[in-house]
């Protein structure tokens, strides 16, 4: 049957051409190519070991963006992949990671994905898109698990659900707070209905975390969206965001070939996530561990050694 | 043997029996409750309270319209997040009053738009799987026509989930997966077989515990052979999970999520 079929049966309407303008135009935008990744990384004329800002243009040096990955210009957040983010929360030293050999299997006997994990791992140095483990942020012992941008863009599969679920389980058994760094382009599609379910696996371990009435924070870092958001970026007792990171559930394509409109530039963005209610504080990178630390202290938890 | 994308369609028929007529015709002294008491009415999410073989219950369902005017009116059975925090008001009260919990499932997914993103979408469903997989009492959900992602599963966190026989559950549509793992959204009948999205499938995955046949063509061809094989089956299932201590439910439904994954390590 085919597209406008589908739809004349399904709506009963008998505006062919009118369908016929509809179906087109969602055609073209499923045949958009979706979510290149990001600009930073695209290699223009820049000379090695220097990087074009894709905010102020400004070219530089790579070792200015320091370890925070900031821009010295223009203050934008590059993104930073696990293992850099956990040096940037985590005291020095005190990391213990989790599940170091975990790797993906292929539920749906999907063509390709093994290959593409295997690809994806050499190039990232990465076995999949989280880390867990257990550290003391500012001598407070807490579980931390970090998401990865790099590795197929965050995304959730059985090793992140499997991960994730865990650490809340380890930091539930001790007592222990967690913290948790989104950012996940969504489920892993080539693991389909599998993934799918990481959603609800890692949410009822959330709630076992939560009933025990130890602490969650959220840090939503660019790009949290998809299957991520719908289910622990958003559970969080305490949320915070990183300034300007993209949040949301579905799509911008999406959202624009469902309403067919070309969407503002401030949509899903943190500082709307804020504005509509959805997280709790916007923190500058800078400043993160340290608010940690405070949030940590004020719920009471014992302080070991820095 | 049907093919997977011939069950696509089954599920997607616009004839295809939808969660009110299966409400009708199962409960007796159905009261349809609205609201979510927050924002708005969200006609795609329909609940209430009802008899179950003299059992109260609290029933929940995804509606989809049979014609253009109804389809408007439920948007095409894709709820806003008002829509989820309304069925997520009617599972606590059902808690509260310890009644057992029926999910009918039938939705292509979330709606994807303006409103329900400064609504908060992803939240809507976050809380509603958090909810439903520690909630004291007995759960189950059925997919009547299409399991759409998230969408579908902020109503399937539960005890036990069925499959009528034509439905579908999937993380996306075999159009949307084609479209994004193979840039073609014309491979979509490919897409179907391989993504493991019929009630056959998802039985051999174990990922649901039960298969309700339907009629040859699907269950619009004999509505109450489907409806009244659901009905037995609902009613005895409810006996049997509400002869569970609470502890003992929750610590399977926990362990029935919990396994779901594949991995080597």
């Amino acid at each position: 049957m085919s597209l406008i079929d589908n739809l004349k049966d399904r709506l009963k309407v008998s505006d062919v051409e009118g369908l016929k303008k509809k179906a087109k135009a969602i055609k073209d935008i499923v045949s958009n190519k979706p979510g290149k990744n990001e600009a930073e990384e695209k290699k223009e004329e820049v000379p090695a070991g220097f990087i074009k800002c894709p905010d102020c243009g400004n070219i530089i040096e790579k070792k200015d963006l320091g370890k925070l990955r900031i821009c010295p210009k223009c203050a934008r957040l590059f993104r930073l992949n696990a293992k850099d983010r956990i040096k940037t929360i985590a005291d020095e030293g005190s990391f213990e990671e989790f599940d170091v050999n975990m790797e993906a299997k292929d539920p749906l006997n999907f063509p390709g994905y093994p290959e593409k994990v295997k690809q994806t791992q050499t190039k990232s140095g990465s076995k999949d898109a989280v880390r867990t483990g257990v550290c003391t942020i500012g001598g407070y012992r807490t579980v931390l698990a970090v998401m990865d941008s790099t590795f197929m863009m965050g995304s959730m599969g059985s090793v992140v659900g499997e991960k994730i679920t865990r650490a809340f389980e380890y930091a539930c058994d001790k007592s222990l707070p967690i913290v948790v760094f989104t950012c996940s382009g969504g489920a892993r599609m080539q693991e389909g209905i599998v993934s799918l379910m990481q959603m609800a696996k890692v949410s009822s371990a959330v709630a076992r975390h939560s009933d025990k009435g130890l602490l969650y924070v959220t840090v939503l870092t660019d790009p949290t969206t998809g299957g991520v958001t719908a289910s622990y970026a958003m559970l969080g007792d305490i949320i915070l965001s990183e300034p300007k990171a993209l949040i949301g559930f579905a799509g911008r394509r999406v959202i624009e070939g469902t309403i067919k409109q070309k969407l503002p530039d401030d949509f899903q963005t943190a500082e709307f996530s804020l504005s509509h209610g959805f997280c709790d504080a916007i923190v500058e990178r800078e400043k993160l561990r340290g608010v940690l630390k405070r949030i940590l202290k004020l719920h009471g938890y014992k302080k070991e050694a820095e | 043997m049907a093919n997977a994308f011939d069950r696509v369609k089954i599920a997607r028929k616009v004839t295809r029996p939808t969660a009110r007529d299966y409400i009708e015709h199962i409960f007796e002294d159905f009261i349809e409750f609205h609201g979510d008491r927050g924002y708005a009415d969200d006609k795609a999410v329909i609940g209430g309270i009802a008899d179950l073989d003299g059992t109260p219950v609290t029933v929940v369902g995804i509606q989809k319209g049979k014609t253009m005017e109804e389809n408007l009116e439920v948007n095409f059975g894709s709820p806003h997040p008002e829509g989820y925090r309304k069925a997520l008001r009617l599972f606590r009260q059902a808690e509260k009053f310890g009644r057992p919990i029926i999910c009918l499932i039938n939705t292509s997914g979330a709606y994807c738009g303006v409103g329900a993103e400064e609504r908060g979408q992803g939240e809507a469903i976050a809380k509603n799987l958090f909810e439903l997989s520690h909630i004291k009492v007995p759960t189950i959900s059925v997919i009547i026509g299409e399991g759409g992602s998230g969408g579908a599963l902020a109503l399937a966190v539960t005890d036990r989930v069925w499959m009528l026989e034509n439905s579908v559950y999937s993380v996306l549509s075999p159009e949307g997966f084609s479209s994004i793992l193979w840039k073609d959204p014309k491979r979509y009948k490919e897409a179907a077989d391989v993504m493991k999205l019929t009630a056959q499938d998802l039985y051999e995955l174990r990922i649901i515990e039960k298969i309700i046949k339907e009629a040859r063509g699907g269950a619009q061809n004999d509505f109450g052979f489907t409806a009244n094989l659901l009905k037995n089956s609902l009613e005895k299932e409810i006996k049997t999970l509400s002869e569970k201590d609470i502890d003992t439910l929750l610590e399977e439904r926990y362990n029935r999520f919990r396994r779901f994954g594949e991995f080597t390590e």
